[in-house]
């Protein structure tokens, strides 16, 4: 106790000598140079800041730290976030406030909405490092086109790819025989099990991604959502969407006037029996709670038959990070084999890797050859087709109208 | 007779001083920092002109209004309901074996924080919760949970209910030490001898005295809870929020204008809970009219059995409830696979209390350190400002307690929001100094309540005898008073700790999730997060302040084995 209290009361001169020495820190971080990296990163502390709504993710981040400090010397704090928002706000203040050295924030874990956001904002370090890091080389960029195209957005080096995300509904075969599959049986499946139907409230990423899967199976037009929005279309080419959500919505879990909160909450709820089928970004996740004991062994997953929403989610480093180098560093080791490899076990996390695993060398081979698929995980020819990304616009016009819908005002 | 210190030479003046801007200085400093972008000028913000727009614009935003009414409304609901059950059970069983049977539980209860109570009774009377399990589905006929929505719910009723159980143990115990000051035996003896009923006795003769020494402590009890943002993160309803938890996400908006918006809502949260204290002024001039009305209609009241009954069932189920929600997350911490509507988990284990270890004790380690240095910062400022007012003689003025009740009156997400604004701007926010300098305005309150009255009701006698002996003054205060105060120094203490260890918002809203404490981790968790898990953070969330309040009450009989001052 007394140590952290030294340590803290050294902490305050040490923050005082670094704002003193301020420009000090300016001069670019050069990552092919990659041995100069390494070096400047020892010893220092990386604020990663990362949802923390999941224990077995913050273990794997945990797990990550261990790594990192025995093989590089430094030290990653998980700065454990509800909403990746929080972070974003942060650098903009930051910015605002004429904080450019020195920030608080120096890896944040980003899906396309938020990337797009910091990239429109000037938030990211204005050069292209992601593709230089050394582990760069064995991700699938020929045969994952969301690892270049984030939302739409293209990545530019700006951001660093970590993991792959499709929409996977899950269900307890010992409840439910056959899932619906098509938008139509879902709806009726909902309306004949009142109340066992849920989805999380946006704009958690998880409920506006099942937005924008419906919004797939509804609109006339597909090739309209790789444009931004259109204002005047909007009502328009969406009304099929507000029509089926309102069409679910007296037959949903609590009759729609309160929703799940996150991708943890439905799967207690599906745990408890409260609802039949949930909904997760992460194909193993349901394995993987299998295997942690929070679901039971009968859990299976399924995916609608349109195709399902797919994405790609990524580090990215803010301009202003105190410790680049080291965010790098740690960018660098989650592409490792070994790491990727670790994140698809669904022993412990589950997520699909985003490199390619047939060009790694064999050792990095052999760690994937070596995990095996839980029965709740489909197998890589029923996922059926990825639905891309909307424009990023997409998101927050349709997490806004949802509000104006959904949330009661008197 | 001891010798008052005269002149400013003596340090000791500075401290009432130093008290004085420590409960204020933060205080002003934040409101600015709210009131100046609520009007649109903030320029490091990119604000640079005065406009009224945000504070209109605030107002269209889905379900406002809504939201603001859901403040007041708990706020004064919460305080009402809690009042409520603790007078009656005051006037029904002042006294007897019951109360002090009853009583014993309470301060135990005190010292669980809000958020570790909140969830605990979430996993009791959620529909998957305990009590639906324990009665499925033989009683009920349930193999699934109700569809009943219970947690959550728009109009506020699990987070009201919540609050109302955390609320009764601080209400009783200030009510509590508050009846040790008015003779409460001797004035019922007077009323009953007139033939009044027991209950009644202590409403017309002791209730008017003992209220106006609650005042202040109730009006920060609807001020938190007008204001609250923990466990209306894990009870209260999301769409819409009660107004605080709104004004968070806003704040966190990665928008910048909703910076400008979120400060114009924090000016709308004070304006509720201001709306939420008038309110309750109208109704304690209501209350008195009629209290008054019937008391002087002679009505004796002597027929009070089912009153005494009610009062005593509703005290019980409160304690009853409260107990089996610190054991119900003791169960979920180490439950195996646990299928609805069993009674229990199929099986027990300890694995994740040992996976998270790790992960539980850097929090741990930050909410100690950070309790720890701002109770002594508290605990020093306070014993510095009764000696110097011992010294020269001073009355503690109602005005300067009401000072000391700001920072518990003012919402704290108003000034707070307001104080990190300025911090971010130095980039000061996410260390520890400014953390526990935060932490120690709301800890310095109680601390200064709960040290006051013994220290000044020490009997002067053992400070004449040592005086006469020629000691200096300051030789008198540390061999003599301090160590004869140890007891009650200690429990400060601990009341102390508890306290900044159940802080939320300033952990948060200053310490920029850089230090993460027991506190904010556990609430972090909320929103439906692994149960497990939540029993774990939450049960070490309250072991904490219990361990030093056993501490505070077993030290001073190891220190000194030979005293019976302190058996």
């Amino acid at each position: 106790m007394l140590k952290t209290l030294a340590k803290n009361l050294s902490a305050i001169g040490l923050l005082t000598s670094a704002i003193l020495a301020g420009a000090a820190h300016a001069q670019d971080v050069e990552p092919a140079d990659w041995s100069s990296v390494v070096e400047a990163a020892k010893g220092q502390e990386v604020y990663f800041n990362a949802w923390g709504g999941a224990p077995n993710i913050n273990a794997y981040i945990a797990w990550v730290g261990e790594r990192v400090e025995a093989e590089y010397g430094l030290k990653l704090v998980h700065v454990k976030l509800d909403d990746t928002a929080n972070a974003v706000n942060r650098v903009v203040t930051e910015k605002a406030a004429g904080r450019n050295e020195g920030g608080s924030v120096d890896l944040i874990w980003i899906n396309g909405e938020n990337f797009a956001s910091m990239k429109r904002q000037s938030l990211l370090i204005d050069q292209n490092w992601s593709e230089q890091l050394p582990n760069y080389q064995y991700a699938d960029i020929a045969g994952k086109p969301t690892l270049t195209y984030d939302f739409t957005v293209p990545v530019d080096g700006q951001e660093s790819p970590w993991g792959m995300a499709q929409l996977t509904f899950y269900y307890d075969s010992a409840w439910l025989e056959t899932p619906p599959t098509s938008l139509e049986d879902l709806a009726l499946w909902v309306e004949k099990n009142p109340g066992r139907f849920t989805y999380a409230a946006p704009p958690n990423f998880i409920g506006t991604t099942f937005l924008k899967q419906v919004l797939y199976g509804t609109i006339a037009d597909q090739s309209l959502l790789r444009a931004p929005v259109v204002e005047a279309d909007f009502d328009e080419v969406t009304a099929p969407l507000w029509a089926y959500l309102d069409r679910l919505k007296p037959n949903l879990w609590r009759s729609g006037e309160v929703y799940a909160a996150d991708t943890t909450q439905l799967k207690n709820l599906l745990a408890d029996g409260e609802i039949g089928i949930a909904m997760t970004f992460n194909p193993g996740e349901a394995s993987s709670a299998i295997n942690a004991q929070e679901l039971p062994d009968t859990v299976r997953s399924f995916v609608l038959d349109y195709g399902s929403m797919g994405n790609s989610h990524f580090v990215t480093i803010p301009y202003n990070a105190n410790a680049k180098e080291g965010a790098m560093v740690v960018a660098n080791f989650l592409l490792s084999a070994e790491a990727q490899a670790r994140k698809a076990d669904e022993n412990v996390w589950g997520d699909p890797s985003v490199l390619d695993i047939n060009a790694l060398p064999a050792e990095g081979k052999a760690m994937f050859d070596a995990l095996q698929r839980g029965p709740a995980t489909l197998a890589a020819d029923e996922f059926g087709a990825t639905l891309l990304e909307p424009d990023a616009t997409w998101a927050v016009k349709l997490e806004e109208e949802w509000a104006n819908r959904y949330v009661r005002s008197n | 007779m001891h010798n008052k210190a005269k002149g400013w030479g003596d340090p000791l003046v500075l401290a009432p001083v130093l008290m004085i801007v420590a409960l204020t200085g933060p205080l002003i400093a934040g409101l600015a920092g709210v009131l100046l972008p609520a009007f649109g000028f903030f320029p490091t913000l990119g604000g640079k002109h005065f406009t009224l727009s945000f504070l209109h614009e605030v107002t269209h935003k889905p379900g406002f209004w809504y939201s603001v009414q859901l403040s007041i409304w708990i706020g004064v609901a919460t305080t009402f309901l809690s009042l409520v059950i603790v007078i009656s059970f005051f006037a029904a069983q002042w006294g007897s074996p019951t109360f002090q049977r009853l009583s014993r539980f309470i301060s135990p209860l005190m010292s669980v924080p809000h958020a570790a109570a909140a969830f605990g009774f979430a996993f009791l009377i959620a529909p998957s919760g305990w009590i639906v399990r324990l009665f499925s589905p033989w009683a009920t006929g349930f193999n699934h949970p109700p569809d009943w929505l219970v947690i959550n719910d728009p109009a506020g009723n699990a987070l009201l209910i919540g609050l109302v159980l955390k609320e009764i143990p601080f209400i009783f115990l200030v009510a509590l030490s508050a009846s040790s000051q008015i003779n409460v035996d001797e004035r019922l003896k007077v009323a009953r001898s007139l033939g009044y009923g027991r209950v009644w006795s202590w409403f017309i003769a002791v209730f008017p005295t003992l209220y106006k020494q609650l005042r202040l402590p109730i009006y920060a009890v609807i001020a938190f809870s007008s204001s609250v943002v923990d466990v209306a993160l894990i009870l209260g309803p999301n769409f819409p929020a009660m107004l605080p938890v709104q004004l968070l996400r806003w704040m966190n908006d990665p928008e910048l204008e909703m910076r400008f918006v979120a400060a114009a809502g924090a000016v709308w949260q004070l304006g509720a809970t201001l709306l939420a204290l008038i309110s309750w002024r109208i109704g304690e001039a209501l209350v008195g009219y009629i209290g008054r009305r019937l008391t002087i209609s002679g009505e004796r009241q002597k027929n009070d059995h089912w009153f005494r009954a009610l009062a005593t069932l509703m005290m019980a189920i409160v304690i009853v409830t409260f107990v089996l929600s610190m054991i119900i997350l003791a169960v979920w911490s180490c439950a195996g696979f646990w299928r609805f509507p069993n009674a229990l988990p199929s099986g027990f284990t300890f694995s994740r209390w040992l996976e998270n270890a790790g992960s539980v004790w850097t929090p741990v380690v930050n909410a100690m350190s950070i309790a720890i240095t701002s109770t002594m910062i508290c605990v020093a400022l306070t014993l510095a400002c009764l000696e110097n007012e011992f010294r020269r003689d001073i009355q503690f003025t109602p005005a300067a307690l009401r000072i000391l009740y700001l920072p518990l009156i003012v919402p704290q997400i108003a000034f707070l929001f307001g104080i990190s604004v300025f911090l971010v701007r130095y980039g000061l926010d996410g260390s520890f100094w400014p953390v526990t300098l935060a932490h120690t305005i709301f800890v310095l309150p109680y601390v200064f309540l709960s040290l006051a009255a013994p220290f000044r009701n020490f009997d002067l006698r053992y400070l004449q005898v040592a005086s006469s002996l020629g000691v200096s003054q300051n030789k008198v205060l540390f061999s003599v008073r301090l160590p004869m105060l140890l007891k009650p120094i200690l429990l400060a203490i601990a009341l102390g700790i508890a306290i900044s260890i159940a802080q939320y918002l300033p952990t948060l809203l200053i310490g920029a999730g850089r230090l993460p404490t027991i506190t904010t981790e556990a609430v972090a968790l909320a929103a439906g997060g692994d149960r497990r898990l939540i029993g774990i953070y939450a049960l070490v969330q309250t072991l904490l302040p219990a361990i030093g309040f056993i501490a505070a009450s077993l030290v001073p009989r190891a220190a000194f084995p030979d005293r019976k001052f302190f058996r």
